[in-house]
């Protein structure tokens, strides 16, 4: 029953940072990789849900970054990334509970997760725009800009996430 | 709980397993089929259900957007600084009664230019959204789509040069693969007619190969687009940039140089989409520089003013109008050539400087361009 409002909201979530992303930050042209507001929220919701919940999040909200303009790769290319980061977070989800610092560094990991992931699928795919280097030089930048925002969505995300969570006390 | 952990571990691969073949599946079926099919249609339909949405959020988002990048490239790029600091000067006076919309006027008004010069019809549109993933993929949302007449393929530009080519296109909005993307050729004219083939490669330079063992190029040559067969995807005439270094290659090889696009791919904002390309070939007629004004300081309004009306260019309405309403020049030339001025009769202020390959429109002119 309480499914459907969570459904909803991480619906709403996913598509609200696709969207800043895409007309914020990417548009901002800051040097390395620009910061990424989508591996956030699904980094959130993987300390929420947990691996499997954080696997499927990271999958569909891959999905829609895929597929929303004015993305022009290969659909599933980042769902594959997305969904990898979402499991590796979600195994820190018991953990996350008390321990604020460990969800910076789980947001750390993803994000070098993702970019690691994305550009080795670019060498897998034979995508010209992808090499070891960029990749390289670009990671350390992903990872300062998403551990540095993460402060100030990812506790949000996931209080708003808990809220929704049908039962709390679940052990 | 490690516990909880373990005992989930098998579901949780099964899942996770499930999720990633999914993907590797998706990724070979929108491999194979090249961009059409069902993922095709797909992407439009995601293009014309949320352009309008990130159009939309893009407007809500502009100032600060415009307030970020500004603090972002002062800080990042030192170099600029003391450029800026020169310009500061003489922009002060325009920039506190020219808010974006003038600068934006002025976009329009070189885009005008273009269009003039270059025979081209085209179609006016905001870029709205940039690319994500990573930084490794160049292009960009504008608001406009197959409503507007827009078909893929189509050349973008704007009053600098060229942008990059149509690639997805909604019914409102469509995706432009911007000229800096690594998957971005193009074929360009040298000045003496030769040809090259100009590659992008995201934030370094562009590359330059000529085709021609016999051809060569040298630093400061301005390069157009040569025009594709049917005039898609790129239509002739087009300003690409100009050369910054050439090798110098053993007698039978071919050349290779960087190009330094004229077009700033960091403040794209108003762009134009070729909807009717010119019957002839406009050749170099577009590396003139429009506004040749724009980087001269008020000292030398007067040499600058001379010296644009000189120019043995054909009809050229922007260059003649814009000296003419420039401040503090009293001297007011009689503009010889028939101006129409469809816009603010006002100075158009563009802060970035106009490259001016070629041609140098005063001593002051070079000095605030050159580098």
């Amino acid at each position: 029953m309480a499914e459907i409002p969570r459904v909803a909201l991480i619906v709403v979530l996913v598509l609200f940072a696709c969207i800043v992303d895409a007309v914020l930050f990417d548009p901002m042209n800051l040097p390395g990789s620009p910061p990424n507001l989508l591996l956030l929220v699904v980094a959130a919701l993987a300390l929420v849900l947990g691996p499997v919940g954080g696997a499927v999040v990271g999958f569909f909200a891959g999905l829609a970054a895929d597929i929303l303009p004015p993305a022009d790769h290969l659909i599933g290319r980042y769902a594959l990334v997305l969904c990898l980061a979402g499991y590796v977070v979600g195994l820190f989800h018991e953990e996350a509970r008390d321990s604020v610092l460990l969800g910076l560094v789980a947001v750390g990991a993803a994000a070098a997760v993702a970019t690691l992931l994305y550009g080795a699928l670019g060498g897998l795919l034979s995508d010209g725009r992808v090499d070891a280097h960029t990749v390289l030089s670009s990671l350390p930048f992903s990872i300062l800009y998403d551990v540095v925002l993460a402060p100030f969505v990812v506790p949000w995300v996931m209080a708003l996430a808990r809220r929704a969570e049908p039962q709390v006390t679940r052990k | 709980m490690p516990r909880a952990l373990v005992r989930d571990s098998r579901r949780t691969r099964v899942v996770l397993a499930l999720l990633v073949l999914t993907a590797f599946t998706l990724i070979t079926l929108d491999y194979r089929s090249r961009g059409g099919g069902f993922f095709g249609s797909l992407r439009r339909t995601a293009s014309s259900v949320f352009g309008p949405v990130e159009r939309g959020a893009a407007d809500v988002v502009r100032p600060v957007r415009h307030a970020v990048q500004a603090v972002g490239s002062i800080g990042s790029n030192h170099k600029k600084v003391t450029e800026l600091q020169r310009e500061v000067a003489s922009l002060q006076q325009q920039v506190r009664e020219a808010p974006f919309d003038k600068q934006q006027a002025a976009e329009l008004k070189q885009l005008l230019h273009v269009s003039a010069v270059g025979q081209f019809k085209m179609v006016f549109a905001q870029v709205i959204a940039v690319s994500p993933s990573y930084g490794f993929e160049w292009t960009a949302t504008i608001d406009a789509g197959t409503r507007d007449g827009l078909k893929e393929n189509m050349t973008v530009l704007n009053g600098d040069g060229l942008v990059g080519r149509l690639k997805v296109v909604g019914t409102s909005t469509s995706t432009v693969l911007l000229a800096i993307d690594p998957e971005f050729n193009v074929g360009v004219r040298l000045p003496n007619n030769q040809m090259g083939v100009v590659s992008g490669h995201g934030r370094a330079a562009m590359s330059l190969m000529l085709l021609d063992p016999t051809a060569r190029v040298k630093v400061g040559d301005g390069l157009v687009t040569q025009g594709s067969a049917d005039q898609t995807p790129f239509v002739w005439g087009v300003p690409v940039g100009s050369v910054t270094s050439a090798t110098s290659p053993l007698t039978g090889d071919v050349q290779n140089g960087e190009v330094k696009p004229f077009v700033d791919f960091t403040a794209l904002d108003l762009v134009g989409v070729v909807v009717e390309p010119p019957r002839t070939d406009p050749r170099g007629a577009l590396l003139e520089p429009p506004l040749p004004t724009i980087t001269v300081t008020t000292t030398a309004t007067a040499t600058a003013t001379a010296t644009v009306t000189q120019t043995p260019v054909q009809s050229f309405l922007p260059a003649t109008i814009s000296p003419t309403s420039r401040a503090s020049s009293p001297a007011k030339p009689s503009s010889s050539s028939t101006p129409k001025p469809t816009l603010t009769p006002k100075p158009s202020v563009t802060p970035t400087p106009t490259p001016t390959p070629g041609v140098t429109p005063s001593p002051t002119g070079t000095a605030a361009t050159g580098g």
